[in-house]
C-alpha cells in the first residue's frame, strides 16, 4: 500500500464547461491497473470533490467511471452560469488545480 | 454502399488545418466533408451580439479549400453552426463569405441555407403548452426571459440536413446543429446505422483533437461501416488510441455513457474501442435509442448591461496584505459618491494572484503573491454610467490611503494609457432549455439558392 498523488497514475486532468451552467472534471488514469486501483479507492467520489471545491454535496451532479477511457469523471454545477456577472472562467478550463493534490492509497 | 468516408478537417471552421492533412483525406475519396462552425463555450456574448467569435479571414481561408474539393469532387460539404452561434446574423455573416468566394472563384452551385433562430411567439406557445423544461441546472423559463433575449435558437438534429442534402444541395450552411448532426446526415440518409453515424460524429466534430497528440486545427477521417466505425488522423505526427478516442467521447459530457441529443439519446453503454492499425481505431456497438417525445435544445442570450474595465498591476506588500480591505473600501467610496443619482451597477474587482481565476471554489484563500493583477469592471445600463463607476473607481484605488501607507505616490500600475476599456454590451444565457416538438423540420426552415446562376 502506498500513498500517491493523482499526477503520478494520470495523464489528463481538466475541466471543461459541460453545457454553460455545469463544469466536468474529467481524470484519465495512465492505465487500466491504475484506473482500476482509483474505483476501488473511491477517490474521487461526491465527498471529496464537495470538500476540494468547498461546495455542497448536492452541487455535485455526478461521479461516472467510464472504463474504455480509463476515466472518471465528476461534473459539479457552475458556481456562475458561463460569462455571467462576476464569473471568472467563460471556458471553464482552469478549475482542475485542486484534483492535482488529491492524495489515495493505491492497494 | 458498404463504407461512408467523412473528412473533418478541423474542430471549428475558422481554425484551420494543414493543407498537407487536408490533401491526405481527400486522397481517401471521402463521401462528404462536414465541419462544425461553433460553440457555447465562448461563452453568451457572441450569441446576444450577432457575431462571430471566430475571424472571418481565417473562416474564408478554411471554406475555400473545403468548397472547392468538395465541387471538384461531386461530393457534398456541410457546415453546421454557421457563424459560431448559428442564428440569423450568423447565418447571414457565413453565407456573405461563401458568396463573396463564389464570385471570386466563378463558382456555380446548388447551395442549402438552414435557419435555426426561432419567431419568439412560437417559443412563448410551446412555454404556455409546456413544452419548455429547463436543463439541470438552469432555471425555469418564463415569458419575461423570452421577451428578453436577443435570439433564441434551436440545435437541429440530422433530420434538416438530411432534408436539403435531398432536395440537391452541394453546399449546405446550416444554423445552430448538434454537434454531429452534419456529420452524421449524409450516411444515415444513405441507411447507416444512426447510433454509429451520430457517435463518429460526435468523435469527427472536433477533428484532430480525438488524436494523441491532439488538435482541435487538424484533420480527422472517419470510415463508417455496416457494424463499426474507423477514425484516425491524417497527419503522420498523430495516432488514435483507443484511449485518446474514448476520453474524446467524454470531454465536455456530464455522462459518457448517456448522451442526449435531438429526438433520442446516443447510448454508448455497449461500446467498444479497440486499435485497427497503428494510427486508426475501430469503434463498435454505439446505438441510437430514440426518445418519446423529440426534443430541440433552446439556447438565447440577453443583454444585461455594458461593461468598462480597467487593467492594473500592484507590487507594493503592504498593501497586497490588504488588498481585500482596499477593494471594500473603494467599493464603499464609489457608492457613497453616486448615491444622490441612485446608479444600478455591478463593481467587480477580479484580482490575479489572490482567487482570480477559481473565485468561491478556490481551496487556496490566502494570498501568497509577491505582485498582484487587479481588473476593476463595471456593468451598468448604460456604457456612460459604467465609464463613470469604472474611472471613479480606477482614480479612488489609485490614491486610496490604506493603513501603513509608504507609497504616497499611486497604488496602481497601469499597463495602458487608457487605462479605462469599454468593452460595449454585455449578455447573460437566460435559454437554455428543452422544446418538444412534432416534426424535426418544423424549427428549421431551409431554402435552396442556385449561387453563382445570376453572374452567367
Amino acid at each position: 500500500m502506498a500513498l500517491v498523488k493523482l499526477p503520478e497514475v494520470a495523464s489528463v486532468i481538466r475541466s471543461k464547461n459541460s453545457g454553460p451552467y455545469e463544469l466536468t472534471l474529467d481524470v484519465i488514469f495512465k492505465n487500466k491497473e491504475a484506473f482500476e486501483a482509483a474505483c476501488r479507492a473511491q477517490v474521487i467520489n461526491k465527498s471529496t470533490i464537495a470538500k476540494l471545491y468547498g461546495i455542497s454535496e448536492d452541487e455535485v451532479i455526478g461521479i461516472i467511471e467510464f472504463a474504455p477511457a480509463h476515466a472518471i469523471k465528476a461534473t459539479i454545477v457552475r458556481p456562475f452560469p458561463s460569462g455571467a456577472l462576476g464569473e471568472t472562467d467563460v471556458y471553464g478550463a482552469q478549475q482542475h488545480a485542486p484534483l492535482l493534490n488529491l492524495e489515495f492509497e493505491l492497494t | 454502399m458498404n463504407e461512408f468516408r467523412v473528412l473533418s478537417p478541423t474542430a471549428i471552421l475558422g481554425y484551420g488545418f494543414p493543407e498537407e492533412s487536408f490533401r491526405a483525406g481527400l486522397a481517401r475519396d471521402p463521401h462528404l466533408i462536414a465541419v462544425d462552425a461553433g460553440s457555447t463555450d465562448p461563452g453568451p456574448y457572441y450569441l446576444g451580439a450577432g457575431v462571430s467569435f471566430t475571424d472571418r479571414a481565417a473562416v474564408k481561408r478554411d471554406l475555400e479549400l473545403m468548397i472547392e474539393a468538395g465541387l471538384e469532387r461531386d461530393i457534398p460539404v456541410v457546415i453546421g453552426t454557421a457563424g459560431g452561434c448559428g442564428a440569423d446574423p450568423h447565418l447571414e455573416w457565413n453565407l456573405e463569405i461563401i458568396l463573396e468566394l463564389t464570385r471570386e472563384k466563378g463558382w456555380q452551385f446548388p447551395l442549402g441555407v438552414i435557419h435555426a433562430e426561432l419567431d419568439k411567439e412560437l417559443v412563448r406557445q410551446a412555454l404556455r403548452q409546456n413544452r419548455i423544461s429547463p436543463l439541470y441546472p438552469a432555471p425555469d423559463l418564463t415569458e419575461e426571459e423570452i421577451d428578453a433575449a436577443k435570439h433564441i435558437v434551436g440545435q437541429m438534429g440530422p433530420e434538416a440536413v438530411m432534408s436539403v442534402l435531398g432536395q440537391g444541395a452541394k453546399v449546405v450552411l446550416a444554423g445552430r446543429s448538434y454537434d454531429p448532426a452534419v456529420f452524421s446526415a449524409a450516411a444515415i440518409a444513405a441507411g447507416f446505422d444512426k447510433g454509429l453515424a451520430i457517435h463518429m460524429g460526435k468523435i469527427l466534430e472536433c477533428g484532430a483533437i480525438a488524436a494523441s497528440p491532439g488538435s482541435g486545427s487538424d484533420c480527422l477521417l472517419g470510415t463508417l461501416r455496416t457494424d463499426c466505425f474507423i477514425v484516425e488522423p491524417l497527419n503522420p505526427a498523430r495516432r488514435c488510441t483507443p484511449t485518446s478516442v474514448a476520453a474524446h467521447t467524454l470531454y465536455e459530457k456530464t455522462n459518457p455513457y448517456i448522451l442526449p441529443g435531438p429526438g433520442g439519446v446516443l447510448d454508448l453503454r455497449e461500446t467498444t474501442f479497440t486499435q485497427e492499425t497503428e494510427t486508426a481505431v475501430k469503434v463498435s456497438g454505439s446505438k441510437f435509442l430514440p426518445g418519446d417525445k423529440y426534443t430541440v435544445k433552446l439556447e438565447g442570450a440577453k443583454c444585461v448591461g455594458y461593461r468598462t474595465v480597467s487593467i492594473a498591476g500592484c507590487r507594493d506588500p503592504i498593501m497586497i496584505g490588504q488588498i481585500d480591505h482596499i477593494t471594500e473600501a473603494v467599493r464603499e467610496r464609489v457608492q457613497d459618491n453616486f448615491k444622490r443619482y441612485g446608479y444600478k451597477y455591478f463593481l467587480h474587482f477580479n484580482i490575479y494572484g489572490k482567487n482570480g481565476v477559481m473565485g468561491n471554489l478556490e481551496p487556496q484563500p490566502n494570498v501568497t503573491a509577491h505582485e498582484l493583477g487587479i481588473i476593476i469592471e463595471a456593468v451598468a445600463e448604460t456604457q456612460e454610467i459604467a465609464n463613470t463607476i469604472c474611472s471613479f473607481a480606477r482614480s479612488t484605488m489609485l490614491h486610496y490611503g490604506y493603513p501603513g501607507r509608504v507609497a504616497t505616490a499611486g497604488n496602481l500600475a497601469f499597463p495602458y494609457s487608457p487605462s479605462d476599456f469599454k468593452a460595449g454590451a454585455v449578455y447573460n444565457f437566460n435559454v437554455y432549455h428543452l422544446m418538444e416538438v412534432d416534426d424535426p423540420l418544423s424549427l428549421f426552415p431551409s431554402k435552396i439558392i442556385e449561387v453563382g446562376k445570376e453572374k452567367r
